[in-house]
């Protein structure tokens, strides 16, 4: 090793890139509807205002949270196709078990997701029956036991927290209050990890290079909460999800759990002869997967108002082409939480947007399913390159 | 073929090579094993046409006349067959089918079955195979879908037949059944190359055998003016390279001891890789296990690390104590380490960095039990990177972009980041440059004096005679001989690899 390799810099990972890619290809976006949806009520465009932004972030908020748990599959070499017919079938339990209180209720819709999970994980895993069919085996038969289950009707949502759970604003103050704690343990992470590196002999990050790694992501968070505040308070899905892409964006990248997904779907052999056990992380890969379809089932309920047999319809395939987009590889290996739920927020953008400017529906489906090619064209494209 | 060369990049691989085949006779062409090869597959695919002309320098000639085949049709339709050992048949179509693959009977673009059928009938019996043709091939066995494979060759008229390594999955029954038909596409007329480093059955089979090494003809002589003994003296040369430098390993107590391992090859139940094999190894020594390919080295160590589908028994004894290691993690937590064979299948993810396929095995211990420290792992890894002079931008490189040297390097380094007591390693110079083997030496030795107990499997014969203390011989599956560093002559060890038990010392 040379000295100039030990400065702890490292150059831009390609899907690492790809995540700097498809930020430009949002911002990109976003412009171009801000642009289109100027009028006379509106000179400065609709798309990006308080009230609009507020109903986008909490369109992605299902999507987004299922993508999170869809990237850990997809990352240990497996695909989940049954997502959205759980989602229907714990919202449909969670709408039925209403009579047993709030809490109940909730922890009825996740438990029935973490189940699905764990059996549908076990065949993948310690009967080696591929992903692929177990989970399209599931997508049809979870459908079926939500026919039984609600006998085809719609069940409307009549706990009134559990509602609100999809619609309500958080309180401006208290938004502001966990924009200081995000702050907070911004600056607290990187001063640890600045004695961290003393501590092991590395040689420290520049005084500019720790700044910009504080001011960037306050900045953002800064400028978040005052354009939700603007707008009335942050969604309560909003929060859902942005709890549950900082849980997963720290399972995947700090900790022994995600090192060994990667592992296993970037050469699973050579994974099992470095000691790691594929079955029960595998296993612990559908479960979380179940569980957050639990979550997102419960987000959809309450954001409808009921819970319909068909709900879900069709959400599995939302959620691989937020990974996709964000730069996961259906190969396993690859991928991030961060650019899964930049997907879901393009996604969401370009549905949203196309909404405001009454596109026809069938367009939005072309420029969606365009989209989804065109990243992944373009990310192969640039890999041959290289 | 007259003076075939054949160079890839930074290696000639075939150096002026004389090759001869008469009608009606089979030749067999043998050669040590080793990195790269000694160049008989390189010479056979050049044959095939699979390297097509300009690749190569010198000529081909069939009944005189100069061939220059541009792809592998062009050598079919001058009656080149060869059979590789990788069999390249369609499992789930039936045994006619495969014979006539591309080649169906038609009539309008549709396939005649009956002809197709009473061809392969007619085709199989002449071999005396009692294979129906209609049998689908997942059914047969590997040795009758090897048969298959040259009744195919045959359907295609081949009058050049290559066998490459034929009876390497054949149980003796089926080593049996196949000499007999070679036999009697011999009486045809049928010239063939038989390609083995079963000695045994080269001297039963050939008219005359060919010794190739280092990519150069050694000698070609007729089978009934030859012997094993002479044999053997040219495969492996007389030159022991001067490169080892005298290890001086302080040998302790008995630290490693696997007693009975059985292997069964999962594909083929009662046909055993490993059979009873046992060995000891003290601390600070270098154990070497030499072997052809096929011998069932990577088995044993596979199976001992808890590995292998196959294993059928083993004990294993660390410090004298039994412990069950039913999987990799159980042999990692005993201390052993396996620097695997192949390591761009088995020994790195490559399109992770080298820091992250360095600190892989033992990640629990390097980072955390639950959340990672990557602080403490970039340093582990920068100090280990160091220690093996892996030349590379950064521990943040991609492992895929290295050499193989350095990427042998990084696997090791994996290993040694578990702090292993016991470490396999399992041809650790395949396919790297001279400077890295260099290194990846004086590495083990030091190791060694260190105290680690090395496992050390190499097809290459210096490697193995040049770094081990002591040195056991495999041959299908059982050890056939053992010696210490100074009873350990090429000529000795080679013979009881090519299947001669070593008489008792």
């Amino acid at each position: 090793m040379t000295e100039t390799s030990r400065t702890g810099r490292f150059k831009l990972r390609t899907s690492a890139l790809r995540a700097y890619t498809m930020l430009l290809a949002l911002v990109v976006i976003w412009l171009f509807f801000q642009w289109a949806t100027i009028d006379q009520y509106h000179p400065y465009g609709l798309f990006l205002g308080a009230v609009n932004f507020s109903k986008l972030l909490q369109q992605m908020a299902v999507t987004g949270v299922l993508a999170v748990g869809m990237l850990m599959v997809i990352v240990c070499g497996n695909i989940d196709l049954s997502v959205g017919a759980v989602v229907g079938l714990a919202g449909g339990i969670a709408a039925l078990t209403q009579g047993w209180g709030l809490v109940p209720s909730l922890a009825a819709a996740i438990f029935v997701g973490l189940l699905i999970g764990a059996v549908q994980g076990a065949l993948v895993a310690y009967v080696n029956i591929p992903a692929f069919i177990v989970t399209l085996g599931g997508l049809e038969a979870w459908r079926g036991v939500i026919l039984r289950l609600t006998k085809g009707a719609t069940i409307p949502v009549e706990l009134p927290f559990f509602r609100s759970l999809g619609r309500e604003l958080i309180r401006p103050r208290i938004g502001l209050g966990l924009a200081i704690v995000g702050i907070a343990a911004i600056v607290w992470t990187n001063i640890r990890r600045k004695r961290a590196r003393q501590r092991h002999g590395l040689t420290a990050l520049s005084v500019g290079a720790i700044a910009a790694r504080i001011a960037v992501p306050s900045l953002v968070i800064v400028a978040f909460i005052f354009l939700m505040n603007q707008g009335g308070g942050v969604p309560i899905p909003v929060i859902f999800l942005l709890a549950v892409a900082i849980a997963g964006a720290f399972l995947t990248a700090n900790t022994t759990f995600g090192r060994y997904l990667y592992a296993i779907g970037g050469n699973p052999d050579a994974a099992r002869l470095s000691g790691i056990n594929l079955k029960r992380y595998i296993l612990v890969a559908f479960c979380l997967m179940g569980a957050l379809a639990g979550i997102a089932s419960i987000l959809h309920t309450a954001r409808v108002g009921s819970a319909s047999p068909d709900a879900g319809t069709l959400m599995e395939l939302d959620a691989i082409a937020s990974c996709v987009i964000g730069g996961t590889s259906l190969m396993g290996g690859r991928g991030t939480v961060f650019g899964a739920v930049l997907g879901a927020l393009i996604l969401a953008s370009l549905d949203n947007g196309m909404s405001l400017l009454n596109v026809e529906n069938w367009a939005q489906y072309v420029v969606k399913g365009g989209v989804l090619v065109a990243a992944v064209g373009f990310d192969m494209f640039g890999r041959r390159k290289s | 073929m007259k003076s075939i060369t054949k160079t890839f990049p930074g290696v000639r691989a075939l150096d002026g090579v004389n090759f001869d085949l008469r009608q009606g006779e089979i030749h067999a062409l043998v050669a040590l094993v080793g990195e790269n090869g000694a160049g008989k597959s390189t010479l056979i695919k050049i044959l095939a046409g699979v390297y097509p002309h300009p690749e190569y320098g010198g000529e081909i000639l069939i009944d005189s006349l100069e061939k220059r085949f541009a792809n592998v049709r062009e050598a079919e339709q001058d009656g080149i067959a060869v059979i590789y050992q990788e069999l390249s048949l369609v499992k789930e179509l039936s045994v006619a089918e495969n014979i006539f693959l591309g080649r169906e009977p038609r009539r309008v673009g549709v396939i005649n079955w009956e002809t197709l059928y009473s061809r392969a009938q007619k085709l199989l019996s002449d071999l005396h195979l009692e294979i129906d043709p209609r049998t689908p091939l997942v059914n047969l066995g590997i040795g009758q879908q090897q048969l298959v494979e040259i009744a195919k060759a045959l359907s295609q008229d081949a009058r050049i037949l290559v066998l490459d390594e034929p009876t390497a999955a054949l149980t003796d029954a089926e080593v049996e059944i196949l000499f007999g038909i070679l036999n009697r596409l011999r009486s045809r007329g049928v010239a063939m190359i038989y390609i083995s480093h079963k000695l045994d059955e080269v001297f039963r089979i050939s008219d005359r055998i060919t010794v190739l090494r280092d990519g150069r003809t050694i000698d070609t002589s007729a089978a009934r003016e030859t012997d094993e003994s002479k044999v053997i003296a040219k495969m492996v040369g007389r030159e022991v390279d001067q490169i080892f430098p005298e290890p001086h390993h302080d040998r302790g107590e008995v630290v490693f001891e696997v007693r009975n391992v059985i292997v069964e090859d999962p594909a083929v139940p009662g046909k055993l890789f490993v059979d009873r094999i046992s060995f000891a190894a003290r601390k600070g020594e270098v154990l070497g296990i030499a072997g052809l390919m096929g011998s069932g080295r990577t088995e044993l160590l596979m199976a001992i690390f808890g590995a292998h589908p196959g294993r059928k028994s083993a004990e294993i004894y660390v410090d004298g104590r039994l412990v069950q290691i039913k999987q990799p993690a159980d042999a990692i937590r005993q201390g052993i380490g396996f620097v695997t064979e192949d390591r761009k299948r088995y020994g790195l993810i490559l399109d992770q960095t080298i820091l992250r396929n360095m600190t892989l095995a033992g990640l629990r211990k390097l980072s955390g039990r639950f959340v990672t420290n990557e602080d403490a792992e970039a340093a582990a890894g920068e100090r280990a990177a160091g220690d093996l002079r892996i030349k590379a931008a950064s521990v943040f490189t991609i492992a895929g972009t290295l050499s193989g040297g350095n990427q042998q390097k990084v696997v090791l380094a994996k290993w040694l980041l578990t702090n292993p007591r016991v470490l396999f390693l399992d041809e650790p110079t395949r396919g790297i440059d001279v400077g890295a083997k260099q290194e990846i030496y004086a590495q083990i030795n030091q190791l060694a004096e260190e105290g680690l107990t090395i496992i050390l499997v190499s097809s290459e014969l210096p490697e193995v005679l040049g770094l081990a203390d002591r040195v056991i011989v495999l041959h299908e599956g059982r050890i056939t001989g053992e010696f210490t560093r100074n009873e350990a002559t090429p000529e000795a060890v080679m013979s009881c690899a090519t299947g001669r038990e070593r008489q008792a010392a």
